[in-house]
């Protein structure tokens, strides 16, 4: 008769356990990096130049040192005297803190002033004369590759020209050789618009340098403490062990709060020199128009086709715009990311990838929005050429798919790319979207509703990706292993704290790592606290992004878990008396085999730890995992989206989303909801209207939230989810794979395939996203295709 | 209350910015302020009082995650939602303000947990993940249950549509504003 | 995001204010809704010495009817109480379509159509609804008031002809001989946006018969566009799918609109075409309506 507990009950794995960390947010006690005041605090503002590409002729910052208020003006030089002009990023360039002979892109820092209040502050900046002799200016990869183009890096000894990086993946030879063989060609060139993470909460640290104790506090919006630490050791030169970022509540990240922003930087060295706390906080303007920005990658697609419908091989060139300062937050073998995870779940024979990184006059990055470094792009370039290619055969796309996939019994699977993909069940997932959206009765209706002029439209999309860098063989940042950690302490009363070296941002962490707890050992999740995001008390790990979180530190959890089991297993035979191997264990408790019902709790076994322990052992209940995961994990989604279009305006309705994901194992349904439906809305809006764009001058239009377009309520359309595809990952310790993330990754290609799906007979191809009803309008209206970012046209 | 400020010399004196003194009352609270005339609301509220529940997101008046309810002199009801960022605080003036902290209904001890149903929703629908959007939107949310408390899905999305969520895609904030409506009506009827 | 200094004054009387103007100096603003010139002295675009806030002048926050028909809207009437407005729904097509489409919800608790329309941004939403049916701005100075057509109104982006000591008062909608008809179309990417193309519609019938007309443009030239001609080819019979045609291409030719990241200029003028003829398409004629 067991006594086991009831896992859903305790908050355990499959638990839809409410949010721990509402409690606060709902309440508006959510602690914030901008919530925080400390004594004595000071206020620092960023000036940024006006211009795209300029030399830096003089700053006469005079005016605004007079200002009563102003503690602090830096300046370039200011920094350079102390080699902080220039700081390392974490793609092996360099990025500057503050201009020192130029200005690269409209929105970089050239100085900051540091006042009693930010109103004092931004005087200050006004006040500053920054005499400018503006440069030619590069605004896309055409024009920077150009015979002629000025050479953007000039501060680089060996940078000739505005190329950073050629990279290549795959087999040349072999992909020429099945292109030969090929009965068709389908040939795709697309444009991934620059985009932005753009979080609510915009960027700032507060910086806290004690001259006491020499201890540097910063509190900062980061999704990666201790990669910090390790940044802020190297460039300010400052012992690691006196450095301690904390990072408070995040709104929001992203992606867009990995990077290392010169404003951290100016902080910190302010509050070195004032000796007195200094707080950063960007406005939308700055966040949008300088820091991490994502995409901007060109595409020339072809696929090699067997007239049966057939993939022989697959040929991507990708050009990737990089911005003044190649300064990505990736792992540093995969120059463009994991990009090369194109075209994972089917199976292709041979393939070749090359990409080519670009410097223009915008801003520095790109990031991994909402994707696991670039998979965002992989994913689209893929479901729009399958697409494509579908098309071109005249096959439906749904069977396309379908023959192309990899089988459930071929798994392991390596990808002519150099992936190894462990599991999935991709038939069935089709087969369920394909259900749930009525895929036959929608095609009918299709064709009756075109004969009466009305243009409706069914967009797939299809893909796995890789996520939970990722194992040490492969995988670094800066040198870095990407590992991840939990440390777990069971108090005497059977309480416990887990600490990680994640850091969430909305993902629930704090629920979400009590319920893995809860699974292993039987605790109730209620009586877990879960704390991330101090580096002093924090185990190392390397963040939260790129959906990493639940594949590798998750999994660390679990690993400590039963590291804590073991040990109370030995506890518990030593209380039943009786010998280890006749202690049988279920959950919460421990019991002799032979007679179930002598047992003890998980809680008196922690009990014991501090209290009665067998001869030689030590005491306590505490230990620490680090988990070096052995392989990235696959989940697996299909999202079907069903539109109509109104030729009249190209303006485009959607009718419904319907989102099959297989992400393994959930820990809390309702999270991993909530995690689709968040990512459905990127791409909803991704494809609708969200753009950064700039004109011949450099000018970046969208920089505020009038140009750069978020969907609202009113837009956004509703979800259909469905869970009943579950593959677990065969190597997570509980089965999960991530799943922030996958929706924004899949998603924006289900939603242009159906408009263009829905101009089926107009011989539109392609439309790059966003794709606006000007934009729309103008394919159906001439019968062609409209590419790349909406240009900042002029009637001149 | 004492006030200690740097000396800045005799000249400086001279230069000292006039401020304007307004009383008010926020969350049922009477206070005066003595504030610069381009302070804005959102400030006033966050740095001068001191509740950081009112977040800043944007500077272009799009966001919402600043918004609060400002009910005028001789007003009804419980105020209109407004964008603290886009108001000055010299404009409130005579005005009673209510912030998210002043949400709760009961206190603390009692049952509910002294929540709004409005935040009872949120958690029970999950209608929030990093919760910086969340204030903004259950202010907007309050007001329109204060005015129809019986609103249909797009009533709510339309109510909602000056305040953006990054996170949730709006479909679970949806659902949190119509069970906290319900348990409204219920409770009004019983 | 923070603005610069400033003197402010929240005077209590519309005399109080317009005195305040008159002495104010060079660069003095009336604030109101302030949600068009808040965010522009965030943004430090706009750094006036004086600001007059007229928020606690009592008595302007009105929207009334005469008994013959004809509307004033007071200085401090906010877009949300338009958009609530029953007299709207019941009497003002045209503007009862556009109240929910200014900007957003919240911001239409502070913002006015008065603001709206002193504020003279070419995208402005009001003034297109306000030139269609040939309002009026009465404004108040130490010289006294005086009615002044909306077409006289806007000298150019964010220009009026108010002198610096008057403060607009109320804008008013003539009494409609006919019934009235009509509406307002605007293409925006998303809630909140400004207009890529607005179109403001208004008719009046008597029987089929129209009998006045005004078609107004936003966001397709440096300021609100009146198409008379367009509105002219209507007046005098009924509405025709010819008729409405007509207008139709006329608006699109009185349309100036510039190519940008919102679309080109084509695009824009297709868009005037289609809205005026969507429309007017649903308008149906008193005779149809009381049959």
């Amino acid at each position: 008769m067991t006594q086991a507990l009831d896992e859903i009950k305790i908050g355990g794995l499959g638990a839809s356990r409410k949010r721990v960390e509402d409690d606060r947010f709902i309440r508006g006690k959510g602690n914030y990096t901008d919530d925080i005041t400390l004594p004595g605090m000071l206020h620092m503002e960023i000036l940024r130049s006006p211009l795209a590409h300029a030399r830096i002729k003089s700053i006469d910052a005079s005016k605004a040192w007079d200002i009563p208020g102003v503690h602090l003006v830096l300046t370039g030089d200011m920094m350079a005297t102390r080699n902080l002009a220039w700081m390392p990023t974490l793609s092996y360039d360099t990025q500057a803190v503050l201009a020192t002979d130029k200005v690269r892109f409209q929105g970089q820092e050239v100085a900051c002033v540091i006042a009693d209040d930010p109103y004092i502050a931004k005087d200050a900046c006004e006040a500053i004369d920054v005499d400018y002799e503006p440069l030619p200016v590069i605004v896309n990869p055409t024009q920077a590759v150009a015979d002629g183009a000025p050479v953007i890096r000039d501060d680089k000894e060996n940078q000739a020209g505005n190329v950073i990086y050629h990279w290549e993946v795959g087999d040349a030879a072999g992909t020429d050789r099945a292109f030969e063989q090929a009965d068709v060609i389908s040939r795709l060139q697309l444009h991934y618009p620059r985009s932005h993470p753009s979080p609510i909460e915009c960027c700032g640290s507060i910086a806290d340098f004690n001259r006491a104790t020499s201890k540097l506090t910063v509190y900062m919006t980061t999704q990666a403490p201790h990669i910090i630490r390790a940044a802020v050791a190297l460039v300010a030169e400052l012992p690691e062990q006196m450095i301690r970022i904390i990072s408070p509540d995040i709104g929001g990240g992203f992606g867009n709060k990995v990077p290392v922003y010169p404003g951290y930087v100016c902080s910190i060295l302010a509050s070195i020199l004032l000796e007195r706390p200094v707080k950063w906080i960007e406005d939308k303007t700055g966040n949008l128009i300088s820091t991490g920005f994502a995409r901007d990658v060109y595409l020339d697609g072809e696929m090699a086709l067997r007239r049966d419908g057939k993939i022989l091989g697959v040929r991507m060139g990708c050009d990737a715009d990089h911005g003044a300062f190649f300064s990505d937050a990736q792992p540093s073998k995969f120059k463009l990311g994991l990009i090369h995870s194109a075209f994972a779940a089917y199976d292709i024979p041979v393939a070749h990838l090359m990409a080519r990184g670009i410097y223009t006059n915008k801003a520095p990055g790109g990031v991994a929005y909402r994707c696991s470094f670039r998979v965002t792009e992989a994913m689209f370039f893929q479901e729009r050429m399958v697409q494509a290619a579908a098309d071109d055969l005249g096959m439906d796309q749904a069977e396309f798919r379908r023959m192309n996939f990899v089988k459930d019994e071929d798994f392991p699977h390596r990808t002519p790319l150099g992936f190894l993909t462990d599991s999935g069940q991709y038939a069935k997932c089709l087969d369920v979207g394909l259900k749930a959206v009525g895929y036959e009765d929608f095609r009918k209706r299709q064709e009756e509703a075109r004969a009466r002029g009305r243009l409706l439209g069914l967009g797939i999309s299809t893909m796995t990706e890789p996520l939970g860098a990722g194992n040490s063989r492969e995988y670094d940042i800066l040198g870095i292993k990407m590992f991840d950690s939990a440390e777990l302490k069971v108090h005497m009363t059977g309480k416990a704290i887990v600490r990680t070296g994640a850091r969430g941002q909305g993902q629930g962490h704090e629920t979400t790592w009590a319920q893995i707890v809860a699974h292993e050992l039987g605790i109730p999740a209620e009586d877990i606290v879960v704390e991330e995001g101090d580096t002093d008390t924090a185990p190392f790990g390397m963040g939260t992004y790129a959906s990493r979180s639940t594949p590798v530190a998750g999994a660390a959890v679990a690993m400590v878990s039963r590291k804590i089991r073991a040990k109370a297993r030995k506890l518990a035979a030593h209380l039943l008396e009786v010998s280890e191997e006749d202690v049988e264990w279920e959950l919460g408790r421990f019991y002799v085999r032979s007679a179930p019902d002598r047992g003890v709790t998980i809680q008196e076994c922690a009990m014991a730890a501090y209290s009665n322990m067998p001869d030689g052992m030590e005491p306590g209940l505490e230990n620490t995992a680090y988990y070096d995961p052995p392989n990235l994990t696959w989940p697996f989604a299909v999202y079907i989206v069903t539109v109509e279009v109104d030729p009249a305006t190209g303006v485009w309705d959607v009718l419904t989303t319907v989102a099959v994901d297989d992400c393994g194992i959930r820990i809390n349904p309702m999270i991993v909801e909530g995690q689709i439906m968040g990512g459905l809305t990127e791409a909803y809006a991704m494809a609708n209207m969200q753009f950064i764009t700039f004109d011949a001058e450099g000018n970046c239009i969208g920089s505020n939230y009038m140009d750069y377009l978020l969907p609202t309520a009113w837009e956004t359309p509703g979800f259909e989810l469905h869970s009943e595809v579950v593959t677990p990952c065969p190597h997570h310790p509980i089965g999960a794979k991530g799943i922030g993330e996958c929706a924004a990754v899949g998603g924006p290609a289900a939603f242009v395939n159906a408009v263009i799906d829905a101009l089926t007979g107009t011989g539109v191809r392609n439309i790059d996203m966003p794709l606006l009803p000007d934009r729309v309008w103008e394919a159906i209206t001439y019968r062609r295709d409209v590419s790349g970012a909406p240009p900042v046209r002029s009637d001149d | 209350m004492t006030v200690v400020y740097e000396d800045l010399g005799d000249e400086a004196e001279g230069a000292a910015v006039p401020v304007r003194r307004i009383r008010f009352s926020i969350n049922g609270k009477k206070m005066i302020a003595e504030v610069e005339p381009r302070l804005l609301l959102s400030h006033l509220i966050r740095r001068g009082i001191g509740l950081t529940g009112t977040h800043m997101g944007c500077d272009t008046t799009n966001c919402g995650a600043c918004t609060v309810l400002v009910k005028g002199p001789g007003e009804a009801g419980g105020g209109r939602p407004v964008k603290s960022c886009t108001m000055l605080a010299v404009q409130v003036d005579g005005r009673e303000i209510t912030t998210v902290e002043g949400l709760a209904m009961k206190g603390a001890g009692e049952a509910g947990g002294g929540l709004h149903p409005l935040q009872e929703g949120f958690k029970e629908e999950h209608g929030l993940q990093c919760g910086f959007c969340t204030p903004g939107m259950m202010m907007a949310a309050k007001a329109l249950l204060d005015e129809n408390p019986d609103p249909t899905e797009e009533d709510v999305r339309w109510a909602l549509s000056g305040n953006l969520c990054r996170c949730t895609g709006y479909q679970n904030i949806v659902k949190s504003v119509l069970w906290a409506a319900a348990k409204l009506r219920a409770e009004s009827a019983g | 995001m923070y603005p610069s200094r400033f003197r402010y004054e929240a005077p209590r009387s519309l005399d109080e204010a317009i005195g305040l103007l008159h002495n104010g100096g060079d660069y003095a603003k009336v604030l109101a809704g302030g949600q068009s010139l808040v965010p522009l002295m965030k943004l430090r675009f706009a750094s006036p010495d004086l600001i007059v806030d007229i928020n606690n002048v009592p008595g302007l926050d009105y929207h009334r009817a005469d008994p013959d028909g004809t509307l004033h809207v007071g200085a401090l009437c906010r877009h949300a109480d338009l958009e609530r407005s029953e007299l709207l729904k019941g009497s003002q097509p045209t503007m009862a379509a556009a109240a929910p489409l200014i900007a957003d919800p919240i911001v239409r608790n502070r913002g006015t159509l008065v603001g709206s329309l002193c504020h003279a941004d070419p995208q402005g939403d009001w003034a297109s609804v306000v030139m269609a049916l040939g309002g009026s701005i009465v404004a108040s100075g130490p010289g006294g008031r005086r009615a002044i057509p909306i077409a006289d109104f806007v000298t150019g982006p964010f220009q009026n002809v108010l002198e610096p000591d008057e403060i607009a008062v109320e804008a008013v909608i003539p009494a409609a001989k006919g019934v009235r008809a009509g509406g307002y179309l605007k293409l925006e990417r998303r809630v909140g946006d400004f207009a890529t193309v607005g179109v403001a519609v208004a008719v009046e019938t008597s029987g089929v018969t129209v009998t006045r007309a005004g078609i107004a443009l936003t966001g397709v030239g440096g300021s609100t566009i009146d198409a008379r001609a367009a509105a002219d080819a209507l007046v005098g019979g009924p509405l025709t799918a010819e008729s409405i045609g007509r207008a139709a291409d006329l608006a699109a030719e009185a349309a100036r609109p510039r190519s940008d990241h919102r679309g080109s200029a084509e695009y824009k003028r297709h868009m005037v075409r289609t809205f005026v003829t969507r429309i007017l398409d649903r308008v149906e004629p008193a005779e149809r309506k009381a049959a």
